[in-house]
């Protein structure tokens, strides 16, 4: 097993932390696990494409790389408005979808609705893309040396550092600011919420924003570092969910823990035994949190 | 004391969770400035369904709630600490994975920016046990100070009339003595307070006037020294033990 691995862990573990986030959140504060969260991934890259695309149409020489990065302007810029359109998507899902089923349905209708609205996203993505592989860009990057003998793109850096700022950002949300003080209220206790004057409507209406705008950063860096497919999100769905519960349902910082956890072992499985390997150590983790310690890293004990 | 206009008027109430199963069916009451209620009852005669009914936390089918003389029968939940209309649940009414300050903080939303801090400040000076515990998860706090906590963030907007759902569930009579000081307190300071009680005579040695329910509806009323003498509320309700305060 080479070092190696550190970095290749590190980047996709930052990748699953992004997402599970937000699954993460709208777990516990609407109670119920939403599979069509991967695709939330998937619609923010595709987004992103074609926004970018757009953008380099009208802006010449907008889809160059800056400096070292592959990553031109363009995408940067269309990156910022697939945020804001997935979290778009996720609030028109729970509008439309979700929130005619709370407190009506038993959780496991809206479990279901939501992998229903999983294969619907995911077919309309196919549909209007293909599923053959698209790329921002196809520019080639060479790991340099970053000491310790390790190897590392000038992108995976950039995206490391963004990842963890956007980490920070959220972790400085959730326990600094009235917003956060009440996203937690609601997952413990949505009545006592609203009697302290909390409106929960709205912030599951922000949740559903931030989980969505999370997702669709998540799906960027995928697309950047890797391509991106209809099925990139869905592909995601099980380290998500491994990496929240490893975390404690309900906890960010428990998640993004969770998912660099995730994230190391897949790489090291895949030195050791192979990439066939890849899903079955999340499945491992997932089914060793649930039976040793079902709160997971962080959970508080129900 | 019933001669001041009451602050909040609930009148013909029906409430419950199922529309056709109203377990509030038809109770009135009323509550002026400065005037401590107590609402009594046997188990199940729908007391605390009525606070949480007007705090908008159970649907309401019938009757209305007015506050400060305005109709608040469907204002959201979430409106009324802002109107004025606070209330404090029985169990879980802390957020015990916040800490002591973020508990008070997040009940300083719906003040103005500017006045949050002085707010909070003042919460701290009335309790000084939750000052000294600010950076403590509320979980970990004691079944007393959790009260005090569930008060205080009640009274942190500065609210004109406080709901209870006994608070002396699960407390020590010293405990239990402690609170309901604390409430004489706060009525001394122009609160209308509305008191659900299981603890029929500290209840009634608090307020000034109280309803017994039964079923969901009013069954005796007045002052609270009259029902604490008159025997057959006494054998019915206080179980049946005569009294200090009977002539």
């Amino acid at each position: 097993m080479t070092p190696q691995v550190l970095v290749d862990g590190l980047m996709s573990g930052a990748l699953i932390g992004l997402g599970a986030i937000g699954v993460t959140l709208t777990y516990s504060i609407l109670g119920f696990a939403n599979f069509a969260h991967g695709e939330f991934i998937s619609f923010g890259a595709y987004a992103t494409l074609l926004v970018a695309s757009g953008i380099s149409a009208l802006i010449v020489g907008s889809d160059q790389g800056i400096g070292a990065l592959s990553i031109s302007p363009a995408v940067i810029g269309a990156s910022f408005i697939a945020m804001a359109l997935t979290a778009g998507l996720a609030l028109a899902l729970d509008k439309i979808l979700f929130s005619r089923l709370r407190g009506k349905s038993a959780a496991i209708s809206i479990v279901m609705a939501s992998f229903g609205a999983s294969m619907a996203i995911r077919a309309s993505l196919e549909f209007a893309f293909t599923s053959r592989p698209a790329y921002f860009s196809r520019d080639l990057e060479i790991a340099r040396p970053i000491g310790f003998s390790l190897r590392a793109t000038p992108d995976q850096i950039a995206l490391l550092a963004v990842a963890a700022a956007l980490l920070i950002g959220v972790h400085l949300l959730l326990t600094r600011t009235q917003i956060g003080r009440a996203m937690r209220a609601v997952s413990e206790n949505p009545a006592l919420a609203r009697v302290a004057g909390v409106d929960v409507d709205a912030t599951i209406r922000f949740v559903w924003a931030i989980g969505g705008a999370l997702a669709s950063a998540s799906g960027v860096m995928l697309g950047l570092l890797v391509q991106i497919r209809p099925f990139m999100g869905f592909d995601l769905l099980l380290p998500l969910f491994a990496a929240a519960i490893l975390g404690g349902i309900g906890s960010a910082p428990g998640a993004f823990a969770g998912a660099l956890i995730i994230g190391l072992g897949e790489a090291i499985t895949v030195q050791l035994a192979g990439s066939e390997w890849r899903a079955a150590f999340a499945f491992l983790v997932l089914i060793v949190v649930l039976v040793v310690r079902p709160t997971g890293l962080a959970g508080r004990p129900t | 004391m019933s001669g001041r206009t009451p602050l909040l008027i609930v009148d013909k109430l029906v409430a419950g969770y199922e529309p056709d199963l109203p377990i509030v069916n038809g109770a009135s009451i009323n509550v002026a400035a400065s005037e401590i209620i107590a609402v009594l009852g046997p188990n199940g005669a729908g007391k605390s369904t009525l606070i949480k009914a007007i705090a908008g936390l159970v649907p309401i089918s019938g009757g209305s709630v007015t506050f400060a003389g305005h109709d608040v029968t469907l204002t959201p939940a979430h409106r009324l600490i802002g109107a004025g209309l606070a209330f404090t649940p029985q169990t879980e009414n802390v957020f015990a994975s916040l800490s002591v300050a973020d508990n008070l903080k997040l009940a300083a939303g719906v003040l103005p920016k500017t006045h949050r801090a002085d707010r909070i400040a003042a919460a701290y000076e009335t309790f000084p046990d939750l000052a000294r515990q600010r950076g403590l998860t509320a979980g970990r706090l004691s079944g007393g100070q959790r009260q005090m906590l569930a008060i205080a963030r009640s009274l942190l907007v500065g609210p004109r009339a406080l709901m209870l759902d006994e608070p002396s569930a699960g407390l020590s009579p010293k405990l239990v003595e402690m609170i309901f000081a604390t409430l004489a307190d706060i009525r001394q300071s122009g609160v209308a307070i509305v008191l659900v009680e299981q603890n029929t005579r500290a209840a009634l040695a608090l307020a000034d006037r109280a309803y017994i329910l039964v079923q969901g509806r009013n069954r005796h009323e007045g002052p609270a020294r009259a029902l604490t003498s008159d025997p057959m509320v006494a054998a019915l309700y206080l179980g049946g033990v005569e009294t200090e305060g009977a002539p």
